[in-house]
C-alpha cells in the first residue's frame, strides 16, 4: 500500500498534467472542424485554382503543363482586357455608394418615434437576394415594359433601352449594384455616427461650427477608420460582382458588358477551358487582395499615427 | 449628435416626417412597382400600365398561379433545406473556434484569423473549379442538398468566426480565469460559461448567415443543376426564362423569393444591424 502523502502527490501531478494539457487538448478538438472544413473548402481550393492556371485542361482529359500561357493569352484576349477595363469601371462607379449612404445616414440620425422602422425599410436593398435586384432593375431598364424609358420620355428625351446597347449596359448593371450597396454603407455610416464624440461636437459647435464646416473638420476625421472599412467592401464587392451581370445582361450585348468573375464562368460552362478560367480567378484574386492589403495597410497606418 | 436634432421641435419634426416619407418611397420606388405588377392582370400588362393602380387585382390569382403551376414551391422548399443547416453548422463551427481563438493563447492565432480574412473576402471564382470537382468525384454528393450545405457552412464559417470573436473577446477574463481556478474543463467553461454570455451574437450571426445563404446564386448554379434541388435564386432564373414577357407571374415569384429574408431581417432586425455594423466599430 503506498503511503497517503504519496498518493495525494502522484493525484496532483495527474491534475497538473491534465490541467496543462485540457488547455491544448480542447484548444485542438474546439478549433479543428472550423479549420478543416475551411482549409478543405475554401483554402485548399484557392491553391488548387492558382496551380491548375499554369495548365491547359478540359475538365475531363490530361492536363498539360503550359507554364504562364494561359496569363499570356490573356494579355491578348480582347473580351478579358474589356471585363478588365468594365471591372474599373464598376470600381470607379462604386465610389458613389460611400457617398450616397454617408447623405443618407447623416439623413436618418435622427431620434425621434418610428426613426428605427425608417432605417430598416432603407437597408432593405441589402437584405433581398441580387437576383431579385437583378429581375428588378432588368425589367426598370428593359425597352418594353422599361419604367426607366417611361420616365424618360417624360423629359422628352428618347427611349433608351440602357441594357441594349454597348455603350450603356454596363452602366445600367453598375446603378441596380450601388442600389443595395449605398444602403450597406449607409447602415455602416450610421454606427459611426451614433459613435461620435459629443464632446468633440458640443465644443466645435460652441466655436461657431456647424453644417458643412462641422462635416468636413469635426464628423470626417472622425469617421476616417469607418471610411475605409466602407471602401474595402465596396471594392471588394465591385470586383466579386457576378449576379447582377448574370441576371441582367449575361455579358451582353457582345461581351461589352462583361466582367472577369463573369467571363471566367463563360470560360468553364461554355467553352470548358479550365485553365483558363483558372486563370482568371486568380488574377481577379489578385486584384481583390490588392484591394484589401491596401486599405488594411492604411488603416493601421492610420492607428500608430 | 450630428446633424443637430431636430426632436423636439414640432415644426421641424413634422417637415422631416414628410421628408421621410417622400424619400422613402423613392428609394423603394423599384420594390413597389414589382409589388404592384405582382397584383397586376395580363391585360392590364399589355396596356402597358405600370403606374396606376391595378384595374382587375388579381393578387391571389397570379400568387395562385405560381405557386400551384411553377415548380416555386419546390425551390422554396430547397432553399430552406439548405439554408437551415448550414445556419446551424455555421454556428456549431464558428462558436467552437472563435472562443477559442479569443480566449485561449496560443501562437499563431493572428495569422489564424488573417486567413479566416483573407479567404472570405476571395472571389467565389477562385474556389469554384476544385470545389466542384471535389463535390463530383471525390465526396460524389454533386446536385444534392448537402453538397451547398457543406459549402456554404464550410465559408460562412470564415466570417462568422471574426463576427463572434470580436464578441467573446469582450467575456470579461476574470470570469473565465476563476472558472479554471475552479478546475472547470475548457469545453465546459465554452459550454456553460461563453456561450450564454452571447447569444445576442449568436442570434446575429444566425441572421445574417441565413440572408447570406438563402441570397446565394453563384454556388446554387455551379453545385446543383436538377429542379429537386435548385434553391429559389437559381429557380427565380430560370422561371424568368421560361414566362419572359409574364412580368406579373415574375413579379410575383421575385416577391416570394425575397419574403423569407426580408421577414427575418424585421424580426431581427437589432440583430441583423449589430452583426453587421460589430466590424466597423470594433476596429
Amino acid at each position: 500500500m503506498t503511503p497517503v502523502s504519496q498518493r495525494s502527490s502522484r493525484l496532483e501531478t495527474v491534475l497538473a498534467w491534465r490541467s496543462r494539457h485540457d488547455r491544448v487538448l480542447s484548444a485542438i478538438l474546439l478549433l479543428a472542424p472550423a479549420c478543416v472544413m475551411f482549409f478543405v473548402f475554401v483554402i485548399w481550393p484557392i491553391i488548387q485554382t492558382f496551380r491548375l492556371s499554369f495548365y491547359a485542361w478540359d475538365g475531363v482529359g490530361a492536363k498539360r503543363w503550359i507554364g504562364a500561357g494561359n496569363y499570356r493569352e490573356l494579355l491578348n484576349d480582347p473580351v478579358f482586357l474589356h471585363a478588365i477595363t468594365n471591372n474599373v469601371i464598376w470600381l470607379l462607379c462604386y465610389g458613389l455608394a460611400p457617398i450616397v449612404g454617408l447623405a443618407i445616414a447623416l439623413f436618418l440620425n435622427q431620434k425621434i418615434r418610428g426613426i428605427r422602422v425608417a432605417r430598416c425599410l432603407f437597408l432593405l436593398p441589402f437584405v433581398i437576394s441580387q437576383v431579385v435586384v437583378g429581375v428588378v432593375f432588368g425589367w426598370f431598364f428593359s425597352a418594353h415594359f422599361g419604367l426607366f424609358d417611361k420616365i424618360v420620355a417624360a423629359f422628352d428625351l428618347p427611349p433608351m433601352a440602357l441594357l441594349d446597347h454597348e455603350n450603356t449596359a454596363v452602366f445600367g448593371v453598375i446603378a441596380a449594384g450601388l442600389w443595395p450597396q449605398s444602403a450597406y454603407c449607409m447602415i455602416l455610416y450610421l454606427a459611426g455616427l451614433t459613435a461620435l464624440k459629443p464632446e468633440l461636437i458640443d465644443a466645435a459647435r460652441l466655436d461657431g461650427a456647424e453644417g458643412w464646416t462641422m462635416l468636413r473638420h469635426v464628423v470626417l476625421p472622425q469617421l476616417r477608420p469607418i471610411t475605409y472599412l466602407v471602401l474595402l467592401v465596396c471594392c471588394v464587392s465591385a470586383l466579386r460582382n457576378f449576379d447582377l451581370v448574370t441576371i441582367m445582361t449575361g455579358g451582353g450585348p457582345y461581351n461589352s458588358s462583361t466582367v472577369a468573375a463573369y467571363y471566367m464562368f463563360e470560360q468553364i460552362f461554355l467553352s470548358f477551358r479550365y485553365g483558363y478560367g483558372a486563370a482568371i480567378a486568380s488574377v481577379l484574386f489578385g486584384m481583390i487582395e490588392i484591394c484589401v492589403i491596401y486599405f488594411l495597410w492604411q488603416m493601421t497606418r492610420r492607428e500608430h499615427d | 449628435m450630428f446633424p443637430a436634432p431636430i426632436a423636439g421641435q414640432p415644426g421641424k419634426e413634422n417637415a422631416y416626417r414628410i421628408a421621410l416619407l417622400v424619400s422613402l418611397t423613392v428609394w423603394l420606388l423599384p420594390i413597389l412597382a414589382v409589388a404592384l405588377t405582382s397584383m397586376r392582370s395580363i391585360e392590364d400588362l399589355n396596356k402597358g400600365d405600370i403606374w396606376s393602380l391595378p384595374r382587375h387585382p388579381k393578387l391571389i390569382e397570379n400568387y395562385a398561379d405560381v405557386l400551384t403551376n411553377s415548380a416555386m414551391p419546390n425551390f422554396i422548399f430547397n432553399s430552406f433545406l439548405i439554408t437551415v443547416p448550414s445556419v446551424i453548422g455555421t454556428l456549431a463551427l464558428s462558436a467552437m473556434a472563435a472562443f477559442v481563438l479569443a480566449k485561449i493563447h496560443f501562437p499563431g492565432r493572428a495569422v489564424l484569423l488573417g486567413v479566416f480574412i483573407a479567404g472570405n473576402l476571395a472571389p467565389f471564382q477562385a474556389l469554384m473549379i476544385p470545389v466542384r470537382q471535389f463535390t463530383i468525384e471525390t465526396l460524389g454528393i454533386y446536385d444534392t442538398h448537402l453538397a451547398l450545405i457543406l459549402f456554404h457552412t464550410a465559408f460562412q464559417t470564415g466570417f462568422c468566426t471574426l463576427l463572434l470573436h470580436t464578441f467573446i473577446r469582450r467575456v470579461p477574463e476574470a470570469l473565465i480565469e476563476s472558472a479554471r481556478l475552479d478546475g472547470v474543463s475548457e469545453v465546459r467553461i465554452f459550454y456553460k460559461v461563453v456561450l450564454p454570455l452571447i447569444r445576442p451574437a449568436l442570434a446575429a450571426a444566425a441572421v445574417l448567415v441565413f440572408t447570406f445563404v438563402w441570397n446565394d446564386f453563384f454556388w446554387s448554379l455551379v453545385l446543383v443543376q436538377s429542379d429537386d434541388v435548385r434553391p429559389v435564386t437559381a429557380g427565380l432564373q430560370s422561371l424568368r426564362g421560361m414566362w419572359l414577357a409574364s412580368w406579373h407571374l415574375i413579379s410575383a415569384s421575385a416577391i416570394i423569393a425575397a419574403a423569407p429574408p426580408v421577414t427575418v431581417f424585421f424580426l431581427m432586425q437589432r440583430h441583423f444591424i449589430t452583426g453587421l455594423t460589430s466590424g466597423a466599430l470594433s476596429e
